[in-house]
């Protein structure tokens, strides 16, 4: 299966939930935002959102910034 | 008190936190500013190279923070950013940023206009930063933003108060603070805009690319504390005739006969 993450193409070998992605990347699921197809999405619901074909998937975080 | 949105700043200096060379500095420069607002900015994690997380070093700490939408070049950009911002930080504090053309960074009035309407509405405590443009200021405080940010002069150019006439207008009719924001390069300009009135100013390049960014910040605290200080003392007006300091009277000036 495929997603786009940040932009860029990525294969997924097994069923994802949003948080086994964070888990994957060692990312802090409370230092980041997650965008589904433009939909910001919930921290409670991280678990229980399996990613889908073709999803567009931003994590963002906070930078240095004037 | 700097007071925005009900909020209370007991220093009018902000600092934005962009292009520090490490986050022990910009912590250090912040706590040396005395600041109490600190911006920062939204980007995609870059996954091949994931920085530090910048909230280790701020977080925890008694700052409000202000998420700007840099990045947007337009309203809707700018709208989705914000939302981002607020599932990031928990808080509507936002300083709006269009700058559709990446080489002058400068406003787009016509679409900082669409959002701050639209986000006002939608709870977000909305300081649009925009040129030096009077009319626009007053519209922007119509449809609900908290303050306004004009322009001292382009972005992270360390040029001063070059809009200080437009600035002057924009102070002297706002019903909402004025913070001038960008362009800021010496603690001299920032003094300059607060003897002006201007209720606050931004700053991030001057200090962050300082050969000791602490030191000037500290430098920038002392200079926004003189100006506003200076401004509530109430300043003289400016002249083009001389107005001499010392008494006229009893000079030597009709007896010097003692010279032939």
């Amino acid at each position: 299966m495929n997603i786009t993450l940040n932009g860029k193409d990525k294969s997924l070998h097994k069923a994802m939930s949003v948080t086994d992605l964070l888990t994957g990347l060692e990312l802090t699921p409370e230092t980041v935002v997650v965008e589904i197809n433009t939909t910001i999405l919930q921290p409670d619901s991280y678990q229980s959102t399996i990613l889908a074909e073709g999803d567009q998937v931003e994590i963002i975080r906070f930078v240095g910034g004037g | 008190m700097l007071t925005i949105a009900g909020t209370e700043f007991s220093s009018r200096l902000f600092l934005g936190t962009g292009k520090f060379s490490s986050s022990s500095v910009m912590a250090e420069a912040i706590a040396a500013s005395g600041c109490q607002m600190v911006t920062v900015a939204l980007r995609r994690i870059d996954l091949d190279n994931p920085e530090d997380d910048i909230m280790k070093a701020l977080g925890q700490r008694p700052y409000t923070f202000l998420p700007n939408t840099s990045g947007a070049r337009n309203a809707e950009e700018a709208i989705r950013l914000a939302h981002i911002a607020r599932a990031a930080s928990g808080s509507p504090w936002l300083k709006l940023e269009v700058t559709p053309d990446p080489r002058t960074l400068l406003p787009d009035p016509v679409e900082t206009l669409i959002a701050t309407e639209k986000l006002a509405k939608d709870g977000f405590i909305v300081l649009p930063y925009i040129n030096a443009d009077p009319i626009l200021a007053l519209k922007l405080q119509d449809v609900g933003a908290a303050a306004v940010m004009p322009l001292g002069s382009p972005i992270g150019t360390n040029q001063g108060v070059l809009s200080d006439s437009m600035v002057e207008i924009i102070i002297e009719q706002a019903r909402v603070p004025v913070v001038v924001d960008a362009g800021i390069g010496a603690p001299s300009h920032a003094a300059y805009a607060m003897e002006m009135g201007a209720d606050a100013v931004l700053v991030n390049t001057a200090i962050s690319i300082a050969g000791d960014p602490v030191a000037m910040a500290a430098a920038f605290a002392k200079a926004v504390e003189a100006g506003r200080t200076a401004y509530v003392a109430g300043m003289g007006q400016r002249s083009k005739q001389a107005s001499a300091s010392s008494p006229e009277k009893g000079t030597l000036s009709s007896d010097l006969g003692f010279l032939t």
